[in-house]
């Protein structure tokens, strides 16, 4: 069984490293609360999302490329039916009831928007204009849809997929400037479309101690649970931000900032080497794919990953609005996971065809 | 399988990797930033979250008498809490609870709605002063409202009906100022008047405070630390409890005030002001309509009458211009041949005797002009002596200042001069005002005290001590509120003036004189009377006689007058007749009298480290010693001093009338 033997053990194990820290401050944040049992669920996701990765990574990559297509019909189709009858929640729909369990589309689209990246982009040998203008068309579609549900958070991370692709693919460094500029020229109209609630976000992002309180509340009280943290930390369960409640959702969006408090700078340390070795790993993966499409189907699952860590990162410490992006592997749920480790499957199968001399 | 060549760029791979390092390396200043730059800022944010300083209220010292026998108590009080965190889904209780503790149900529902912002372990206080019924509603539905809840809290407890409630003042919630002036905690409890605002700092004690871990919610997860309060300490009084009782039933319903004090030291043995208020109904705060009836109250329960009350003094104020004119060696020689009054620049000016009843005083000498309050010897004495003199003197008393007693917004009086009159009205003074002010009339006010307190000086030969309340002495300091010493005013009168003035006021009491029916069988008492105009003769007909435009009554005495060790004022506030007020006081004095008889022994074997001990050989007084006021039966607290409370000024008419009919009183 080579096969076996050619998975990729080491990321996994990297992997499953950051996996086993979330499911301790999962514990440590909700025990005593009426969310105990979080952590036990979360090491359930965990072996089922396994389950899937292990499934996947039996399915050749090529495969998925080739009905692209059709599987990018499909999560259009999904991503219309989440608006027309999806469930809402908070004011916004996002997941459509399967098997019981509430699958988030857009995490799903996630996937689909790599594949179709790297399909795309692995035919391209020169980037026209003409090229940047279809890939944004077959982005942006899901992208705006996302954005009505409205998650703009998940919308913004299709983005730097279509982007690293096309950068990957052969974009001139002019292109390049060009889409940069227009870009930063794009936003400010941008603005105009948010919702009351996002703005604030962004205009309390800017400011968060003048309305404590209000919207700004939540990151201010991260901003405390991290600093309160100091170099070694309060010890598990010491942490008076999370155990005194004040750090809201302290096992989902809000984990780094109960992880930091608990363990200072120097479980901070290890949880970034540990995502920095993740990420080095999968570039590597991606550099020894056996072709264009595998790098880039590798590629975009490091720059989601990564695009994930610097917007979850970024809003604890405060460098980033609050949004509802979760921290990959740490975060609690059951769509994040699955789709991270889904799309691990497909990483897994592109490593066992990688070229080894 | 395509080309090698055909694979992605490695160069653009790496930029990639840069691009990861540099996006991992900002993600790691940040939490360095905030861990170890800023970590003491956001440390001090974390515990400000989490640790709630709750204070813990200070008992308020007592307030005891003399002998340490209690007059202002604390007293546990009960109060009903919401724990609002137990109140989900519970709100169709609320009209239920409100009806059991005879609230408005709409009420309790605003004040419910208002509080809806609070933290959940906030508990809300929907009514404060429960009584027995409120605490077992509470108790029998511990099981059906289990968010209905007792607080004990300890509350100021005051002698009931009022007992020398102006005196005692009151407490209440600490104004904003106070808070910040003082460092307070929110919502102490400080002396708004009288003794309670002038002793504050002395009761109030120091709060002490416990540290509460909280959680975002309020809810409280450990103590931490707490350091104790301090108790307010016990202010001891130079008040005899018994005489002050004695006072307040000796004044009963009329208006008016009784100071009686100790003249050798200035030690205020009673201070009585009625009709008053009960301080007890400001405990809990008083209800609006209560509050308007007290201000509005043409009696003005309010005011400390004994030292706020500024009124002519009439003729008590004889016995200064009686001193001055001793003093000046005028009144010695002076005689007056009395018709009925006499004439002073082109004035007539009638003696009170020719007005009311159509007769003559005579020839006058100075102790018949005392005994019998002859006006035309007055007139034609203060016309030889001058204002200036009068005044001299009667600032030499303590007359237009205050006396420094230790009470909050004491009232000064005047003492009226050319100078003063040129500085007020810009006009010179007339001589006529002269013949008006030698007998208490016109522009010059007095206070109860300042009158006991010039006649104390004067009878002990112009050795003025400052009247006081809080007794210094004896008492560790660390007990009681430190005093200032009694200051002593020296203004020496000659021994014959001070002899002439005693055997004028020992013939006051006695057949013939003004106050005949005041006298003390086989007592060395004496006094003067006062009936000073609140109006002109000729309005006062005009108004048809109404009460409020009666005289005011006045009366000073001593006793034993040849030594005094009480002085006695008692204003009846339109008792029309001086010797009104003359039997109010010698009603005091012989229950002084009564008092001083008690066994010596009981006193002296008094300690302070037992309060209220004062022997068991005396059962009443053992009743105020050992319960606090509440706990006594109500009725009999009342009975203490109603029993002997006189029939009230409309009831007395009759008797008035009768008296008038006979000229043996006067």
């Amino acid at each position: 069984m080579g096969q076996w033997r050619d998975f990729d053990w080491y990321l996994l194990g990297l992997v499953l490293l950051v996996c086993l820290l979330g499911v301790v401050e999962i514990y440590t944040s909700t025990h005593g609360t009426r969310l105990a049992g979080a952590s036990l669920r979360q090491l359930a996701y965990i072996v089922m999302a396994l389950g899937v990765m292990f499934l996947l990574s039996r399915i050749s990559y090529h495969r998925w490329l080739a009905v692209s297509h059709w599987l990018y019909g499909a999560c259009l189709l999904a991503l219309v039916g989440v608006l027309a009858v999806g469930q809402s929640i908070f004011h916004s729909r996002r997941w459509i009831p399967i098997l019981g369990v509430h699958l988030q589309v857009s995490e799903f689209a996630k996937l689909v928007i790599i594949v179709v990246v790297a399909r795309y982009c692995s035919e391209l040998r020169r980037v026209t204009w003409l090229d940047i203008v279809r890939l944004g068309t077959l982005v942006g579609l899901p992208m705006v849809l996302v954005a009505l549900e409205p998650d703009l958070g998940t919308a913004l991370t299709y983005a730097p997929i279509a982007a690293v692709g096309l950068f990957l693919g052969g974009l001139s460094w002019r292109q390049g400037v060009a889409l940069l500029l227009l870009a930063m020229l794009v936003l400010p109209l941008g603005w105009h479309e948010l919702k009351p609630y996002q703005k604030a976000r962004l205009e309390n992002f800017m400011n968060p101690s003048t309305d404590p309180l209000g919207r700004g509340y939540q990151l201010l009280q991260s901003k405390i649970a991290v600093g309160s943290g100091g170099f070694w930390g309060q010890g598990q369960g010491r942490g008076t931000q999370v155990q005194g409640a004040f750090l809201p959702v302290s096992q989902a969006d809000f984990i780094a900032a109960a992880f930091a408090e608990e363990r200072g700078l120097v479980g901070v340390a290890v949880l970034l080497g540990l995502y920095f070795l993740i990420l080095m790993r999968l570039l590597a993966d991606a550099r020894t794919a056996p072709d264009r499409a595998g790098t880039l189907l590798v590629v975009g699952v490091a720059v989601l990953l990564a695009f994930h860590i610097l917007v979850n990162l970024g809003m604890v410490v405060g460098f980033m609005p609050v949004t509802g992006i979760p921290l990959p592997f740490m975060s609690s749920g059951g769509s994040s996971l699955l789709f991270l480790f889904a799309a691990l499957g497909v990483v897994m199968n592109v490593h066992m065809r990688r070229l080894v001399n | 399988m395509k080309a090698p060549q055909d694979n992605i760029s490695g160069a653009r791979l790496m930029v990639l990797q840069a691009l990861v390092l540099a996006l991992l390396s900002a993600l790691g200043y940040g939490f360095w930033r905030l861990q170890i730059v800023h970590h003491a800022y956001y440390s001090r944010l974390a515990r400000e979250n989490h640790i709630r300083l709750e204070p813990i209220p200070a008992p308020r010292g007592l307030i005891v008498d003399r002998y340490g026998r209690p007059i202002v108590d604390n007293r546990p009080a009960f109060e009903a809490l919401l724990e609002r965190n137990l109140m989900r889904g519970r709100q169709a209780d609320l009209p239920a609870i409100a009806r059991g503790l005879e609230l408005d149900p709409e009420a309790v529902r605003l004040q419910v709605e208002a509080a809806a912002h609070w933290p959940d372990f906030t508990p809300l206080i929907i009514k404060r002063g429960l009584s027995l019924a409120d605490i077992a509603f509470i108790d029998s539905h511990r099981d059906r409202y289990p968010e209905l809840r007792t607080l004990m809290v300890t509350r100021r407890l005051y002698p009931p009906d009022g007992l020398a409630s102006a005196m005692l003042g009151y407490v209440g919630i600490a104004n904003q100022r106070q808070t910040l002036r003082w460092h307070l905690a929110p919502d102490t409890v400080v002396g708004k008047a009288g003794l309670e605002q002038f002793y504050n700092r002395y009761l109030m004690g120091t709060a002490g405070a416990e540290r509460l871990a909280v959680n975002s919610r309020g809810r409280i997860m450990e103590q931490l630390s707490a350091i104790p309060p301090k108790r307010g300490r016990t202010l001891r009084l130079t008040i005899d409890n018994d005489l002050q009782i004695a006072a307040e039933a000796a004044l009963g319903q009329r208006s008016g005030a009784i100071v009686a004090l100790d003249p050798r030291n200035g030690q205020v043995l009673a201070m009585a002001s009625r009709p008053s208020f009960n301080p007890n109904d400001f405990v809990h705060g008083i209800p609006a309509p209560e509050w308007r009836k007290l201000l509005t109250n043409p009696d003005h329960p309010l005011l400390n009458k004994a030292i706020q009350a500024q009124l002519a003094p009439g003729s008590v104020f004889k016995l200064i211009v009686a001193a001055a004119g001793l003093e000046r060696g005028v009144a010695q020689n002076l005689t007056v041949n009395c018709q009925g009054g006499a004439e002073f620049y082109g004035h007539y000016y009638k003696c009170w005797y020719w007005a009311e009843k159509h007769k003559v005083h005579g020839i006058t000498r100075i102790r018949k002009a005392i005994a019998e309050s002859c006006d035309t010897y007055f007139y034609t004495l203060g016309n030889d002596l001058g204002i200036q003199t009068i005044a001299h003197y009667a600032q030499g008393f303590g007359l237009g200042r205050r006396t420094g007693i230790d009470l909050p917004h004491e009232s000064a009086g005047l003492v009226p001069t050319p100078a003063w009159k040129m500085r007020r009205f810009h006009q010179p003074w007339w001589s006529g005002e002269t013949i008006s002010v030698a007998i208490g009339q016109g522009p010059i006010t007095a206070t109860p005290l300042q009158i006991a307190h010039a006649v104390g000086g004067i009878l002990e030969s112009g050795r003025l001590m400052r009247p006081h309340l809080a007794f210094n002495g004896e008492v560790p300091a660390a007990e009681h509120a430190p005093i200032t010493e009694p200051r002593e005013l020296n203004f020496p009168l000659q021994a014959n003036t001070v002899q002439t003035i005693e055997q004028g006021m020992a013939r006051v009491v006695q057949p013939g004189g003004t106050a005949a029916s005041a006298q003390l069988e086989n007592v060395d008492f004496g006094g003067k009377t006062g009936s000073a105009q609140t109006v002109s003769e000729t309005f006062f007909k005009k108004s048809g006689g109404q009460r409020k435009f009666l005289d005011n009554a006045w009366f000073v005495g001593a006793y034993p007058l040849s030594d005094p060790r009480i002085v006695i004022c008692v204003l009846y506030e339109h008792g029309a007749q001086g010797y009104y007020a003359a039997r109010i006081a010698a009603q005091v004095i012989a229950s002084y009298i009564a008092e001083e008889k008690a066994p010596v022994q009981l006193k002296a074997a008094w300690k302070w480290t037992q309060p209220g001990r004062r022997g068991a050989s005396h059962p009443q007084r053992l009743a105020w010693v050992s319960q606090p006021w509440a706990a006594q039966p109500r009725g009999q607290a009342r009975r203490l001093w109603s029993i002997q409370a006189m029939p009230t000024a409309a009831a007395e008419e009759p008797r008035r009338r009768w008296h008038e009919g006979k000229s043996s009183e006067s």
